[in-house]
């Protein structure tokens, strides 16, 4: 049995504590710098959607790994199994949604019984029955306290001056401030949250045409994605940006978004909004995230777009795999940074 | 719709410099969500005289503001502006206790303004306890419509209240009006609430007093969300303005109680000054209401410290959240507290609980972005502004809206 390595990981959002998490469990001592708020970035920005994606090894293992977690998380981190359902908006929709591994294809009388919200007209659905939903900056916390991290609030500049067994760089949107050279690109979205409408909405909602909006590389999109809140709110998504670096709200880019939510929801426009806010993915040309070592003792955990809440557990299996030397869960050759330089 | 100068509320600052901006001959917008103006304190008056001239929106809640300004309402739509003078008035301090979530525990200017939009109150027994002089007009008002006042707790010491009457006797008449229309009302002084149960409430004195309702008023909160939202510069929670009622943000005034908690003479006084200034008037160099005013009223009813530790571990101190005290009391900051509880994430956006955990916790609740209110979702499209050049939302100079 080799020495616990220390580790260090840069960033205290969900990626970084997931980490800690995995590596403490393999008995490493973990030491966590960030300088702002654990959990308060994407990880606080995000809709805390797990959601498998066909084809991504990643987002399956990682759903697994997330209902057996769920029985030991907090109360507070609201893991709700409520399922998603992709929308086809016409006949084209249903019948490629089809092709999706593991759901169930829902007609449109079907559709509008399990949402009889939602405008009529559309075509049917597809109901991904695992997919759930949490509070995220919750399960931060708790995956930090579980591992018995040391959280040391701190901005990082440089990696070379962080001397540990391992360093990983979990620093999502904000990494091409430490590392401009690697293929991340800060993507803003917006998200409106409601008051308390119980019963309007029972899964998550998102449209088929959402997949475009997020492996699309158009400078602007907005899809149709609505998450039912255990308290009865009501998220509305998305939109997705290059090129703005502002926190502030893009006002035309909350209008469509806004637009496009009530053409699948009309009853939304009558929900009274909260709050509105905006957060960065880090996001990659390939839309798949950056795990496994960089150089030296450096490694990636970062780059998971729109995805990071949903694949942080099982990013930090294949991180610990690498790190400690073991046979890795999945295949982690789509996921490692050499992809863009080998 | 356009006009030269919009007023954000109606009570006697907003009126006052609705007045003074009229004899511009100016166009003036003057917007409050209430469906009446007079504000908190002359609300319900029935001789409420708007002058002439003065385009009224009542019912009308602002979310956002553009600079240049374009005003958005609910549900009004947008105002186009050049000049703004923020009359947004102050809510009431509530302060945690045992039971004071419970029904039967009513801020004391709630009370008021329920029982003089028509709630009826007749018999019943209350108790109206807090500080400052609000108390003596809410018992005033609940007793006139038939409440049994079982008596008023102010929780200054009574020397303190006698020193602040005797400095300011201008004040004493009013004083004495009042405690006129409440003869045989026990006046108790460093005295306040501990606990309220169902038709009880215990007092610091350990004595315990059978009532309905209990009117709570701990003090005031100054409502400068506006001003923070514009980007006006606060001291001490507190819009910072000039003589002539000028904030640090060009063209945007400020007057009454978000300059410091004053009440009406002082809020009349600037509320004038604020519409003359803002329409090119000579402004009048008479101050009677001076910062020495605000202080002296804010140090007399201070609030006495044990009334930020009366909350147990099982009180909620977020409302909408339902966020206990014992939650809440692990964490170092607001921000972490928040994400990890949601206290202040509901539907009032940390109005309530954050002046709470500011004086529980010492916790600065940050969070004033649109909108400023809770709106349906279709009003927030009628913010439609032409597609902004990039990154030009901290720029000073910005274009000016038609």
């Amino acid at each position: 049995m080799t020495p616990s390595p220390d580790v260090v990981i840069v960033g205290a959002g969900i990626v970084g504590a997931a980490c800690a998490y995995e590596l403490a469990q393999a008995g490493a001592r973990v030491e966590v710098i960030d300088q702002s708020t654990p959990g308060s970035g994407a990880t606080a920005a995000g809709m805390g959607h797990l959601v498998m994606l066909d084809g991504d090894e990643l987002s399956r293992l990682s759903l697994d790994l997330w209902h057996a977690l769920a029985k030991d998380l907090p109360k507070q981190a609201e893991f709700w199994n409520c399922g998603t359902i992709w929308i086809a908006a016409n006949d084209d929709e249903l019948n490629a949604a089809k092709t999706k591994p593991g759901v169930e294809m829902l007609d449109a009388s079907q559709l509008y019984q399990a949402e009889p919200n939602l405008r009529p007209g559309l075509a049917g659905g597809a109901l991904a029955t695992r997919d759930s939903v949490v509070y995220a900056p919750v399960v931060t916390r708790w995956l930090l306290e579980q591992a018995k991290a040391k959280i040391t609030s701190a901005g990082v500049t440089a990696f070379d001056t962080l001397h540990a067994g391992a360093v990983i760089c979990a620093t999502g949107a904000l990494t091409p401030k430490l590392l401009p050279n690697l293929p991340i690109k800060p993507r803003k979205g917006h998200l409106v949250i409601t008051d308390r409408y119980p019963r309007l909405v029972h899964h998550q909602l998102v449209e088929l045409g959402y997949l475009q909006s997020a492996h699309g590389d158009s400078n602007e999109s907005v899809a149709f994605n609505v998450q039912p809140r255990p308290t009865g709110q009501l998220l509305i998504g998305s939109s997705r940006q290059y090129g703005v670096e502002t926190e502030s709200i893009d006002r035309h880019m909350l209008h469509r978004m806004l637009r496009h939510a009530f053409e699948y929801l009309p009853a939304l426009r009558d929900c009274n909004v909260i709050r509105t806010w905006t957060g960065f993915r880090a996001s990659t040309p390939d839309k798949l995230p950056l795990i496994g070592r960089l150089r030296d003792h450096l490694y990636l955990a970062t780059g998971h777009e729109g995805l990071g809440i949903t694949t942080s557990l099982g990013t930090a299996k294949l991180i610990a795999a690498e790190i400690l030397g073991r046979t890795p869960p999945i295949p982690p050759e789509p996921y490692r940074p050499e992809r863009f330089h080998g | 719709m356009t006009f030269d100068v919009a007023i954000l509320g109606a009570g006697p600052a907003g009126l006052a410099a609705a007045r003074a901006a009229a004899r511009s001959g100016k166009s003036i917008v003057l917007i409050d969500d209430n469906f009446a103006p007079g504000g908190q304190i002359w609300r319900g008056a029935s001789q409420i005289e708007l002058p002439s001239g003065v385009r009224f929106y009542p019912q009308t809640r602002l979310f956002a503001v553009d600079p240049g300004f374009t005003l958005h309402t609910e549900p009004l739509g947008t105002i186009h502006t050049t000049t703004l003078i923020l009359a947004t008035g102050a809510r009431e301090l509530f302060l945690p206790f045992p039971g004071w979530t419970l029904p039967g525990v009513f801020g004391a200017g709630g009370l008021q303004a329920l029982v003089k939009a028509g709630a009826d109150i007749k018999g019943k027994r209350v108790l109206v306890a807090g500080s400052g002089p609000l108390l003596l007009a809410v018992a005033a008002t609940l007793r006139k419509r038939g409440a049994r006042i079982a008596g008023i707790a102010e929780q200054a010491n009574f020397g303190t209240v006698v020193s602040f009457l005797k400095k300011y006797p201008a004040k004493l008449p009013q004083a004495i009006a009042l405690r006129a229309r409440l003869i045989g009302v026990p006046y108790m002084t460093g005295v306040w609430p501990t606990r309220f149960e169902p038709r009880q409430v215990t007092l610091s004195t350990g004595r315990t007093l059978k009532i309905d309702y209990l009117a709570c008023g701990f003090g005031l909160v100054p409502n400068t969300e506006v001003a923070q939202h514009l980007g006006c510069r606060l001291d001490d929670g507190f819009v910072a303005v000039d003589s002539r009622q000028r904030t640090t943000v060009d063209n945007v005034y400020c007057a009454g109680e978000p300059t410091g908690i004053g009440g009406l003479d002082k809020a009349l006084e600037e509320g004038e000054r604020a519409g003359a200034a803002a329409t090119g008037q000579p402004v009048s160099r008479k101050r009677s209401h001076t910062g020495a005013f605000v202080r002296d009223l804010a140090a007399t009813f201070a609030l006495h410290h044990q009334l930020y530790s009366l909350a147990g571990p099982e009180t909620i101190l977020c409302r909408c959240e339902q966020v206990t005290h014992a939650t809440l009391a692990p964490y170092r900051e607001w921000r972490d507290a928040k994400l990890q509880t949601r206290c202040g994430m509901g539907a009032c956006q940390g109005r309530i609980c954050g002046p709470i955990v500011h004086h529980l916790f010492g916790w600065t609740a940050t969070s004033i972005r649109p909108p400023l209110v809770p709106v349906p979702a279709a009003s927030l499209l009628t913010t439609e502004t032409p597609p902004e050049p990039e990154n030009d939302r901290s720029d000073n100079a910005h274009p000016s809206n038609p």
